[in-house]
């Protein structure tokens, strides 16, 4: 393995320590203790004693940090408040939902950004760049949530295509089926990708146009490649780069607009999830699912990194750029 | 300032901000009806001469919530870019100057609020603080720092590669001194730049943590709140979801194109190829 | 001799293709190699439509080095890209550019495409970025075998590793598998180098190619170029702006400013003679050894007007010792310095009416 990947699984392991810490820090600093955030003002000496007992207040900070990572490690996680059950089983559950509708989300976004990136960097300039800028615009403009009402309006109320939220499961037992609950995820996942597919489509023209604009590609111009023939050889792979990137940090930025969307929809996901436990004020849910999410986007970075390496064999051979 | 008014994403972007600012500080004297008035027998109403956008689900007249409510957005706006212009840009310019193990600190700092989702986390700091817009600011903010630390350290760190500060240094000037006089000024256009953009993120974000209850309480109103309202009288009343959406989009719309166009015409050499 | 073309748009373009044979034998005697004719190119910019170049003529001959001269900003690059038709989309390009006596400029850039790399060649300044930096050397190489010869990868694999050997690259079967980031300057423009000359094409443009170079490269770089395009009975058209190389390379040079050819003689007559005011004042400006000490270094005065800026006549009457009101108002036409002498290949050229009144000053 090369020596940029042995740094970067480094790094990977050490941001996760170090979100652990944070996470377990931040959810230290409550005003007052966890017990009172939890029970609230009206809580009695005695249930608030309980409560402490409980979430093991009277041990030290370092001994329940320790603890909790190390059930982690061990694929124990803690128990929610409010359900009595782990959170594993709970964020579980909740990710037959949140995770098809990221896939789904993300497919959209990429299949149009990259036509719609590719046709206006080919076109630059030209009318039907002009009209592709402006789109992109108009979607970074609108806010997701908000979209999500739109096509609620009219693909629910007005045409009554699909309902207007909840979700009815993947099984047919359950009362739902494959069929209904993508059906379901249609309209979540084309909000959520609206704005993603805006922001992509932009970097992928601007990737683009930068890789055309390179020496290499007058050199194959040179040698009697056609427009076409360079596009497909030798810009794309390059332009993939920063667009590659990006596409990484916005698997973050769905995750956290999943958190919206998913209340927009009533869906039953982890953003809802997280919604409900911060209402309900049951911490260890809260504590145990921002790692979750946490981890999730320093893994899809870390995967990232992975594929740069794969691409780009600058990075493969350990050659520092010239 | 003559290439200002041509360009046609400045003009549209900067007219529609104009908006924003005017809608916001006409409503500090006017609104064509006092928000916090009530009238039940009147609510639902559609579109008409006397509220011309109608009223909600208890009667408020729509166009005096969209226009206070850009109070609003603009004070959120403002306040999320101060506080990451404020802290962050110091924070930048000290890593570019310093350079060494305070660079790395620095950088390393923001790298990992990167990978922290912040809408979660301005969730989060509500949730355990309590909802409003004190905190949902303070938290949209915080994330504003590292944004402007780390743009203002590239930017700086250019400044710094140039001849002129080596020349600067060898007649004696001091780090802080080259820092207030020759990099700063040089690295404004870029911040500039960079808080239309932040500005537009902080009313976004501002408007998701008040469509989920957790930003702007009542009776402050809030383009975002008055979404989550309008959603659950979308079949009754399908346009009351409409209204606030378009305020948010054009704000948001208006500062985008104004940032496109700041970037245009301030440093040439910072705009991507178009 | 001239070879019809016909040149018609959509569907009859394959009619077009098909009649058209990049590959056909060269015609006899006496058709140059190349023959530029009242080459003019119109650049759009910013700043509006300017004449970048403002008609530039010479022939090059069957196996002839030829040299192009000139500062920055001349036109000496922009008259390679019109050649091989490598300008941008919205340049408009006038007059005519024949290679083996057929007319390139009417082409569409499909046939352009089949002329490229096959009939003629190109290589550039930047060997650092001009090779992707993301495929291996070999299949850089084996790119244009396979588009032009159809040659399977591992043929074109082979022809590559000859290649390779024939630019005396050092371990060059090792070298076939790295990548551009991992080859030197000098390594790269060999790999350049055998990349252009991979389908023996009839011509080869060198711009710049070893300006980016360490000196100790470049006179290796420079005699592989004369030793390969000689071997191979090539064209060479190399454009600089260093007088020394000129003098060592080619066998004719062409002196360019502001758009135009200014002066075109064989390297001894250019180098002994040296008609043109612009021409004299590059010669003085070079330093040389043996001065006294405290000598001033002669430059020409005044600086090289930026393209905007050319004047409707001569480019070079701002500066010029010997110019005169009409200078800068009409540009002069080409002057032979020996009306005598017809013969191409020495046949000395100046664009000046009243060069030789520098003659008596000199």
């Amino acid at each position: 393995m090369s020596s940029f990947l042995l740094q970067r699984l480094f790094s990977f392991f050490i941001t996760l320590a170090v979100t652990s810490v944070v996470v377990f820090g931040v959810l230290e600093w409550l005003p007052g203790n966890a017990a009172q955030v939890i029970l609230g003002e009206t809580a009695t000496a005695e249930s608030l004693a309980a409560m402490e007992e409980k979430l093991g207040l009277n041990q030290p900070a370092l001994t329940r940090y320790v603890s909790w990572t190390g059930g982690l490690l061990q694929g124990q996680s803690g128990i929610s408040i409010s359900y009595d059950t782990p959170t594993a089983d709970l964020m579980m559950e909740r990710m037959h939902v949140t995770l098809p509708l990221a896939v789904m989300a993300m497919s959209i976004t990429v299949a149009m950004a990259l036509c719609l990136g590719l046709y206006a960097a080919s076109k630059q300039n030209s009318t039907g760049d002009a009209g592709v800028m402006t789109l992109s615009q108009l979607g970074l403009a609108l806010p997701n949530f908000w979209l999500a009402i739109l096509l609620i309006l009219l693909f629910a109320v007005h045409l009554q295509w699909v309902s207007a939220g909840g979700f009815p499961g993947w099984s047919v037992a359950d009362g739902g089926g494959v069929w209904p609950a993508v059906s379901a995820l249609i309209l979540p996942a084309l909000a959520l990708a609206a704005v993603q597919t805006a922001i992509l489509t932009r970097v992928t023209r601007s990737a683009v146009i930068e890789a055309m604009s390179e020496d290499y590609v007058r050199t194959a111009r040179a040698k009697g490649l056609s427009k076409q023939q360079v596009l497909w050889k030798h810009v794309l792979r390059n332009a993939m780069i920063p667009v590659v990137t990006v596409m990484g940090l916005q698997f973050g930025n769905l995750i956290t607009s999943a958190i919206v969307i998913e209340n927009v929809f009533v869906l039953p996901g982890i953003g809802r999830l997280i919604f409900q436990a911060i209402a309900n004020r049951d911490l260890i849910v809260v504590r145990d699912v921002v790692m979750l999410l946490s981890a999730m986007v320093i893994l899809i970075n870390f995967l990232i990194d992975v594929l740069y390496a794969m691409i780009d064999p600058r990075l493969k051979t350990g050659a520092t750029s010239p | 300032m003559q290439r200002a008014l041509k360009h046609p994403s400045f003009v549209a972007g900067f007219s529609m901000v104009m908006l924003l600012v005017l809608s916001a500080f006409v409503s500090l004297f006017w609104s064509p009806y006092p928000v916090g008035d009530i009238d039940i027998p009147n609510k639902l109403a559609i579109a008409s001469a006397q509220h011309w956008f109608g009223t909600d689900s208890l009667g408020r007249d729509i166009a005096s919530l969209l226009l206070v409510g850009s109070q609003n957005s603009l004070l959120v706006g403002f306040i999320a870019v101060g506080i990451g212009l404020g802290l962050g840009v110091p924070l930048g310019l000290l890593a570019s100057a310093q350079r060494g193990w305070i660079e790395e600190v620095v950088m390393r700092a923001a790298d990992f609020t990167f990978a922290f989702p912040a809408l979660l986390s301005a969730i989060l700091l509500t949730a355990i603080y309590g909802p409003g817009l004190v905190v949902s600011i303070t938290a949209i903010g915080i994330f504003n720092i590292p944004v402007f630390a780390r743009i203002t350290r590239a930017a700086a760190n250019t400044v710094w590669s140039r001849d002129f500060t080596l020349a600067a240094r060898a007649a004696g000037k001091t780090q802080w001194a080259i820092t207030w006089e020759h990099v700063l000024p040089n690295i404004v256009s870029v911040l500039i730049v960079q808080a239309t953009v932040q500005f537009a993120i902080a009313i976004l974000a501002e408007a998701a943590l008040s469509y989920l209850g957790l930003g702007t309480q009542p009776p402050q109103p809030s383009w975002g709140r008055m979404l989550n309202e309008a959603q659950s009288q979308m079949f009754q009343a399908p346009m009351l979801a409409v209204y606030p959406g378009v305020a948010i989009a054009l704000a948001v719309l208006g500062l985008n194109l104004m940032g496109d166009g700041l970037r245009d015409l301030l440093d040439p050499r910072l705009s991507r190829k178009r | 001799m001239i070879c019809l073309i016909p040149v018609c748009q959509g569907s009859a373009e394959r009619v077009a293709m098909s009649s058209f044979n990049p590959n056909a034998d060269q015609p006899l005697n006496n058709t140059p190699l190349l023959s530029v004719r009242d080459l003019r190119v119109s650049l759009q910019t910013a700043q509006g439509q300017v004449d970048a170049l403002r008609g530039v003529n010479f022939e090059m001959q069957r196996g002839e080095t030829l040299g192009l001269i000139g500062e920055s900003g001349c036109g000496k690059s922009l008259t390679a890209l019109a050649i091989m038709g490598l300008l941008p989309e919205r340049a408009q390009v006038l007059g005519s550019v024949q290679l083996n006596g057929a007319e390139l400029t009417t082409l569409s850039d499909a046939q352009l495409c089949q002329m490229r790399g096959a009939r003629m060649a190109m290589i550039f300044q930047e060997p650092m970025t001009a090779l992707n930096p993301l495929h291996p050397i070999w299949k850089q190489i084996a790119e244009p075998l396979q588009l032009h010869q159809g040659m399977s990868v591992t043929a074109a694999k082979a022809r590559a590793l000859e290649l390779l050997e024939r630019v005396q690259l050092p371990r060059a079967r090792e070298r076939l598998d790295a990548y551009p980031h991992q080859l030197s300057g000098g390594q790269r423009q060999r790999v350049m180098i055998s990349m252009a000359l991979a389908c023996q094409p009839d011509i080869l443009i060198a711009d710049e190619p070893t300006t980016a170079l360490d000196v100790t490269v470049q006179k290796e770089v420079l005699s592989l170029i004369r030793q390969l395009v000689s071997e191979d009975g090539m064209g060479l058209l190399l454009i600089s702006h260093d007088l020394g190389l000129m003098r060592e390379q080619v066998e004719r040079v062409m002196v360019m400013y502001g758009g135009a050819v200014v002066e075109s003689a064989n390297t001894q007559d250019l180098f002994e003679m040296r008609a043109h005011p612009y021409t004299r004042g590059l010669f003085a400006a070079r330093p040389r050894l043996g001065l006294k000490r405290g000598t001033r270094l002669q430059t020409i005065p005044g600086h090289v007007p930026e393209i905007f800026n050319w004047p409707q006549g001569c480019a070079f009457a701002e500066r010029c010792p010997i110019a005169v009101p009409s200078c800068a108002v009409v540009l002069p036409a080409l002057e032979p310095v020996r009306p005598t002498v017809t013969d191409p290949l020495t046949a000395h050229w100046v664009r000046c009416p009243i060069w030789q009144t520098l003659e008596a000053s000199a």
